[in-house]
């Protein structure tokens, strides 16, 4: 009795969050004006894709979506490399100056990203990478985040596993691709979802940095769109759905690696 | 042929703490040799520095003649087998007994077989696909041992890997390893904390306590003959029981008093030689619990009885352990087989002082 009332409440919770998400997703498939109804429809009632048409059409929406994808996959693919060598140095290796290091490293957290727009823009700019994707890209080669969350995960294989790997006859570098990538899966896979999020949300940075319609990400595009057809809804929804996306399918493809017991049977504590 | 030498090999580590202080240890070829001593003895910090593991801070160590200081554990040609079996758990059976050989860039057909071969020698056949989580202690630690052999390494080393067992699947796993040694014909470096471990698995053991060697030598040997009170109260099950006293020289005969006076008695003419020249010093006795009994009789031997109250009785089918104090020092006798004995209640027990151990109250060393 007790988990039916759980049930219930958590089920009207849910239904409420994802009432939004379905508005925006069926508006999107609607002609001009058939969303700003009330009581706003959840379902067409004449289904169409002209507002997509619309999009591609109106706006360079292709190449600002693939903009973003390239960024993202680039930023995620090239940080978490960094980002879990980097952790698994901390974690296992030993050299002079290690943990003063890493302190610094933690303690530039408390930065507000905001602070170092500026000087990062400049230097950016000294390099001559403002407007390209390298000004998205350098910034975001590693994340202090990023190598703590690693480095304490990393923390919990045994040094045996290494120890063993080494005997075996494998080289430092083999040991990282071998052992410790396959046993970071779950958290490079959530890791990777912080990262594909984050640079496919960010909407500041870009902005400043590309100065292009075509060099734009999808949330700079849309935020453009909404400035020049406020009285269009539906196109808007469109350019949503397509902003979200594939930030949908990214957290479902690694959702169930989403850290997994993966270290059982390992070793015996 | 591998041969192991170590030759006056230290460990010290960057706060001046040294881990092993000038070991020498000569491991001959084929030779099953146990490192055994208390936890922090420097027993595993010994083995890892076989391995490549940790490195050398002074002295040498010889693989077959060959220095290997400065090689690299995989350049070594030694297999060791981890106490919690460190297997890689992405992979399965088979990929972890292979890990090694693909690394070495073997022909798959050779891998193949040589890893069908060891799953045959360790009974592992039907597992070779799963994931060491799908697998009991025992087994993994059969995965972790397959990793080992199939390497064909000169030098086997073992750390601690039954630690981690269960009481009846170590003793299994324990003759299972003697029987592997014998097969396979490899020289093996054992570590253990346990002392039954050690007697019954090695050829040779090695006693190891704060870092230094105490004693290097056969499991009867060292049983018999220990060099001092350390290594006779670490070897043997339950322990030595020692009693402090004194050698009395008078009117000719050489006596053993405790310092309590409960104890006096005329110490067996064959240790008189020893012993004369302690004649007036303090000493410890030692006598091991099973030459303390109820009943005994013997014609070669010389026995005497104390009258005690035990505190304890342990009674284990084969054999039955009685504990008391006596002369404030705790003391065990093993009694063969199922002994009635009740507790709190005077009972009269033999010693047999013709099996008894002197060692120096100053320096611990046996005198005899």
């Amino acid at each position: 009795m007790k988990k039916l009332i759980l049930h219930i409440i958590l089920i009207f919770i849910a239904v409420i969050t994802l009432i939004p998400f379905i508005w925006m997703i069926s508006a999107s498939f609607m002609f001009d004006g058939h969303a700003s109804v009330f009581p706003p429809r959840f379902i067409p009632d004449q289904f169409t894709l002209i507002q997509y048409e619309r999009l591609l059409e109106r706006l360079s929406i292709a190449r600002n979506f693939l903009n973003s994808l390239i960024l993202s996959i680039l930023v995620t693919f090239i940080s978490l490399t960094f980002n879990s060598m980097a952790g698994y140095a901390f974690a296992k290796y030993k050299f002079k100056g290690k943990d003063k290091l890493f302190n610094l490293l933690i303690s530039s957290m408390v930065i507000p990203a905001q602070v170092t727009m500026l000087p990062l823009f400049l230097m950016l700019k000294w390099m001559g990478f403002i407007n390209t994707y390298m000004a998205i890209i350098i910034p975001g080669l590693a994340n202090i985040f990023g190598i703590f969350l690693i480095r304490q995960y990393c923390i919990s294989i045994p040094d045996s596993l290494i120890e063993a790997a080494r005997i075996d006859g494998a080289s430092d570098f083999l040991i990282y691709k071998k052992i410790i990538l396959p046993l970071l899966t779950p958290v490079l896979a959530t890791l990777a979802i912080f990262t594909f999020l984050g640079t496919w949300n960010d909407f500041l940075w870009p902005l400043i940095v590309m100065t292009d319609d075509s060099m734009y990400t999808l949330p700079v595009a849309l935020a453009n769109l909404m400035l020049e057809h406020t009285k269009d809804p539906e196109l808007m929804m469109a350019g949503s759905v397509v902003t979200i996306l594939p930030v949908i399918i990214v957290f479902l493809a690694l959702q169930k690696y989403y850290m997994k017991g993966i270290m059982m049977g390992s070793v015996k504590e | 042929m591998a041969e192991v030498i170590l030759k006056k090999v230290s460990k010290i580590y960057d706060d001046g703490t040294k881990a092993v202080d000038n070991v020498n240890i000569e491991i001959k070829d084929k030779e099953f040799v146990v490192l055994v001593g208390p936890s922090g003895c420097g027993k595993t910090t010994t083995l890892r520095m076989i391995a490549g593991l940790e490195e050398i801070s002074e002295g040498e160590i010889l693989i077959d003649g060959k220095i290997i200081n400065s090689l690299p554990p995989k350049d070594r040609d030694i297999a060791m087998v981890f106490q919690n079996y460190a297997l890689y758990p992405h992979m399965t059976v088979y990929e972890n007994i292979a890990f090694g050989l693909k690394l070495r860039k073997l022909p798959k057909e050779e891998i193949e077989r040589r890893v069908n071969d060891a799953a045959r020698i360790l009974g592992l056949e039907n597992y070779l696909n799963r994931k060491p989580k799908a697998l009991s202690g025992g087994q993994r630690q059969r995965v972790a041992v397959g990793r080992a052999i199939v390497r064909n390494p000169k030098v086997f080393l073992f750390d601690e890997p039954l630690s981690n067992l269960d009481a009846k699947l170590r003793v299994q796993m324990r003759t299972e390893i003697s029987k592997l040694h014998k097969d396979l014909g490899a020289t093996m470096v054992y570590v253990t904390h346990d002392q039954v471990e050690a007697m019954t698995m090695g050829d040779k053991i090695v006693v190891m306590k704060d870092g230094t060697v105490q004693q290097i030598d056969t499991p009867l040997n060292l049983y018999n003959k220990p060099v001092n009170k350390f290594v006779a109260s670490f070897i043997g099950s339950p322990p030595m029981n020692f009693i402090k006293g004194k050698l009395i020289a008078e009117q000719g005969e050489l006596y053993f008093e405790s310092y309590q006076k409960r104890l006096k008695f005329i110490v067996p003419n064959k240790f008189n030689n020893f012993l004369i020249s302690e004649s007036n010093q303090d000493i410890w006795l030692g006598i091991r619990p099973e030459n303390i009994q109820l009943n005994q009789q013997s014609d070669e031997d010389e026995i005497i009885s104390i009258k005690t109250v035990p505190d304890l009785i342990e009674p284990l089918g084969n054999q039955t352990l009685v504990y008391f104090t006596f002369e404030n020092q705790n003391v065990v006798a093993d009694l063969d087989g199922f002994v009635k004995v009740q507790k709190d209640k005077t009972e009269e027990f033999k010693i047999n002082i013709s099996k008894l151990h002197f060692f120096s109250l100053n320096s611990e060393l046996r005198i005899v």
